[in-house]
């Protein structure tokens, strides 16, 4: 009795940590700050996982998610303007038909859990989660299994394909160019080759 | 703790990450949205398994390849966004309307 008090506790506060964590991402300056604030989230959300007794799979959570939000932070601070907030940000567009859909698809996810009627069958008494997982891995699954490392491979490949410097046909940066700031206006800073030119363009 | 609570707060999360989705510019600030909905099926897929399943060993299974989803949309944005800064320098969808009608 007092154990299930407890774990409906730590369950509710998990569960406002995480939807507040997970609506501070799109409401911090630092876009940083947004990919630990994503962090936090998925990992309050592996804390559940291990309430709802899926050892392995929070465990994985907490793993995956440190090393995936990392590598996300790491891109921030290499690719994108602002990564520190020292300005406000608020970058978004359609923002009211997004506030709507948001909005819309959790009233109708929300509906779909309250008045839904699922079988209620909770694990039984000895189930091994851990065991009962990898003998599934291993065992009737593993075709799925693999075919989910073939996939990563291809994930791999393409990767390294989508992102090299040299691309089919060359250079992959030859003939590239930045968009104008206006629609249709001046490239806005030239490639590395014509920095010469552009600096005695901004002079008139 | 309840398969409802567990769902709600799925739904939740599911409803942020369309937000984020939906409304943000820069290309990475998207795949966070997209992973935030992720991680609501992710849960709800556990909620499921925990609560109204017996727990059957495919419901863990199925929250494996929703994170092997995960990682695979992670790696193959980040490329893409690699892909489209070295043609465009371009790190917010707006700049690449190119085939916009």
């Amino acid at each position: 009795m007092n154990t299930s008090f407890f774990v409906d506790v730590v369950f509710i506060l998990l569960a406002l940590f995480a939807v507040y964590t997970g609506w501070r991402v799109f409401r911090t300056d630092s876009m940083v700050r947004a990919s630990f604030f994503l962090l936090l989230s998925f990992i309050t959300v592996g804390a559940i996982m291990l309430l709802l007794s899926a050892m392995y799979l929070g465990v994985a959570m907490f793993f995956m998610m440190g090393v995936e939000m990392m590598v996300m932070a790491l891109f921030m601070v290499m690719f994108m303007m602002n990564p520190a907030g020292l300005n406000p940000m608020m970058m978004v567009h359609q923002h009211k038909l997004s506030i709507g859909a948001g909005i819309a698809s959790f009233v109708i996810l929300a509906a779909m859990a309250l008045l839904s009627r699922f079988p209620v069958q909770p694990l039984p008494a000895g189930l091994e989660p851990v065991s009962s997982l990898g003998n599934e891995l291993l065992g009737d699954s593993m075709l799925i299994f693999e075919s989910a490392g073939v996939v990563l491979l291809a994930t791999m490949i393409g990767v390294v394909v989508l992102s090299s410097q040299r691309g089919r046909f060359g250079s992959a940066q030859e003939g590239s160019m930045p968009p104008g700031l206006e629609p249709g206006g001046e490239p806005a800073g030239m490639p590395e080759e014509d920095s010469g030119a552009g600096g005695h363009h901004h002079g008139h | 703790m309840t398969l409802t609570t567990v769902l709600l707060l799925a739904a939740a999360l599911i409803g942020i990450g369309i937000y984020g989705a939906l409304s943000q510019q820069s290309f990475v600030m998207l795949m966070m949205g997209l992973e935030l909905i992720l991680n609501g099926v992710m849960l709800a897929a556990v909620g499921f398994w925990a609560m109204s399943s017996a727990g059957v060993p495919e419901g863990q299974l199925l929250t494996i390849v929703v994170m092997a989803v995960m990682a695979i949309e992670m790696a193959m944005g980040f490329a893409l966004v690699v892909a489209v800064y070295r043609g465009k320098q371009a790190d917010v969808t707006e700049s690449i309307a190119d085939l916009k009608g």
